[in-house]
């Protein structure tokens, strides 16, 4: 058949991890740092909600927008944690992941030419929803010196009159960079000026090292332009329960549960029933299992100022984003190497986005004894190139 | 610092104090001086290993002893759970609410030993009035460790 295909599909790049993803399972020994989800299990109480709800036969779908119980709970969550109401009658939609509220988020507020500022490195989703939902993606490259925060300026110089959505991906996958409250405080006021939207992700909210994370739904006249998303994946260890949702203004809510009635009806019944559980009694898991990816955070921050890899200090999420400028190697090459020397795979910056070139993106979703382990590889194999050179 | 570093040691006693320090992001200095201070106060009583004897070829049995006693004046249980205590074979002693008084825990070489330690030493101090022994035939997990599985990453190797 002629033209079988959507040129859209057809044109989008493949995911550059995909293509790391190839060459690590062929190797069976292979030592990784390169997930994107937690290391621990879903709590018990959590999973065992779960399969109290399949034993009590709620096995059927719910309401579109999701258990209104649940989205109680998600709203009286972000009371608890940011001060700000939203109404779980309209405001609040359940989603198959975040990532179901990132395309459908994007596809109910863009029109074709629109533009979409994406500041990268960042997850890789946001441009190809971006480019599927019709509108024109414009990256903002964020940069080390400001330990890759987005800065006023950066979005000043970004903003077109096709402006119409910032996406907001702090705390950070792949560098671990926040944003601090003065930091959200100035880019909210470019924000106001221009009239754009927000889409914030803020799936590793419940992840942060400095301060208490802070949300740009406590700027002032940002609740009412942002589109809130967030989900149980990082916090609650419970990437694969997909299960994620999205806040934010009714008249966009509105526009989304239509596309997700359309295209999902709704996220699955089962994790609705254990994510309750999770908002209600997981406060302590969090954490406890924050507090273990500080260590291991605090233990990669030295291993690096040991073996003399340039690295910023992250405050976020569980990646930290060394420099392998020094090398004179693209960060795919030096990924590559390092994983046919020593069998450990990293992920190369540029999976993340062009900007990321010259960084590797390190996971410390992994016990302490794994990541020994693969920081002495890398100590090593830094040593011998450095000696090479 | 406290809490942390104590839940830490509490898994892994033999963590070295440099990592400790690093991990915790203080000097190595006050990582000294706070155990030092948690073992003077007694807080931290020891430092143990944890074994799982049935992997040897070494015989032990365990038991959990259920002990209903009666409790002496101005004394409480205190004595009596001092009287057992003492005996080295019993590994712990909890006072217990609810059915019985105490709960002691006891290791020996073989169901004979045990029993004979029950019939002959436990049962015939003065206030206990009864003893109902458990023998242990499995333990899955213990000290908050999984004896019976281990990790195992499942996960797929790379993800965005």
């Amino acid at each position: 058949m002629k033209d079988m295909l959507s040129k859209q599909a057809v044109g989008l790049k493949p995911s550059g991890i995909r293509k790391f993803f190839d060459i690590v399972s062929e190797m069976d020994d292979a030592i990784s740092l390169g997930v994107g989800e937690p290391d621990f299990d879903t709590p018990w109480h959590i999973r065992d909600e779960g399969i109290y709800s399949l034993e009590k036969g709620r096995t059927f779908y719910t309401s579109n927008s999701g258990l209104m119980e649940l989205r109680q709970e998600i709203c009286n969550y972000i009371k608890r944690k940011q001060g700000v109401d939203y109404d779980p009658q309209h405001e609040v939609l359940i989603t198959v992941g975040g990532s179901e509220a990132i395309d459908i988020g994007l596809r109910a507020v863009v029109n074709p030419g629109d533009e979409v500022l994406i500041p990268q490195p960042s997850f890789v989703s946001y441009e190809p929803c971006a480019i599927m939902a019709g509108a024109v993606p414009v990256i903002i490259e964020l940069k080390a010196e400001n330990e890759f925060r987005l800065t006023a300026k950066e979005l000043e110089d970004a903003i077109t009159e096709k402006t119409k959505i910032l996406i907001l991906p702090f705390p950070n996958n792949p560098t671990g960079a926040i944003m601090e409250r003065k930091d959200l405080e100035e880019i909210a006021e470019v924000i106001r000026k221009h009239d754009i939207l927000v889409m914030s992700d803020e799936i590793y909210a419940e992840l942060t090292y400095k301060e208490k994370h802070v949300s740009i739904i406590e700027m002032e006249g940002m609740r009412e332009r942002t589109i809130l998303i967030n989900g149980f994946s990082k916090a609650y260890a419970m990437t694969g329960w997909r299960l994620g949702y999205a806040c934010g203004p009714r008249e966009i809510l509105e526009q989304m549960t239509k596309l997700h009635q359309f295209a999902i009806m709704c996220a699955p019944t089962t994790s609705q029933y254990a994510a309750v559980e999770a908002l209600r009694n997981g406060d302590d898991d969090v954490r406890e299992m924050c507090m273990a990816y500080n260590q291991r955070r605090r233990y990669l921050m030295n291993a690096f100022r040991e073996m003399k890899l340039s690295c910023f200090e992250p405050f976020g999420a569980f990646y930290v984003f060394p420099c392998i400028k020094e090398f004179g190697m693209t960060s795919e090459e030096f990924a590559e190497r390092f994983l046919a020397e020593e069998k450990v795979a990293v992920v190369p910056g540029t999976a993340f986005g062009d900007c990321g070139e010259g960084y590797l993106r390190i996971s410390y979703a992994y016990s302490m004894d794994n990541l020994k382990l693969a920081i002495g590889k890398l100590a090593e194999f830094v040593d011998r190139l450095r000696q090479q050179k | 610092m406290r809490e942390e570093l104590l839940k830490i040691i509490e898994r892994n006693s033999r963590i070295d104090l440099k990592e400790l320090a690093v991990i915790l992001g203080v000097e190595e200095i006050d990582v000294v001086n706070e155990l030092q201070a948690l073992e003077d106060d007694g807080i931290i009583c020891g430092y143990h290993t944890m074994i799982d004897w049935e992997k040897t070829s070494i015989e032990k049995v365990s038991a959990l002893i259920e002990v209903r006693v009666t409790p002496q004046r101005g004394q409480g249980f205190d004595n009596i759970a001092e009287r057992i205590y003492k005996y080295p074979e019993v590994t712990s002693v909890y006072l217990i609410s609810g059915g019985y008084d105490l709960l002691v825990t006891l290791e020996g070489k073989s169901l004979k030993e045990i029993s004979g330690f029950v019939s002959d030493k436990l049962s015939t101090l003065e206030s206990v009035l009864s003893t109902a022994t458990h023998f242990i035939l499995k333990k899955y997990k213990d000290h908050g460790t999984i004896l019976t599985k281990k990790y195992e990453d499942t996960r797929e190797k790379v993800s965005p």
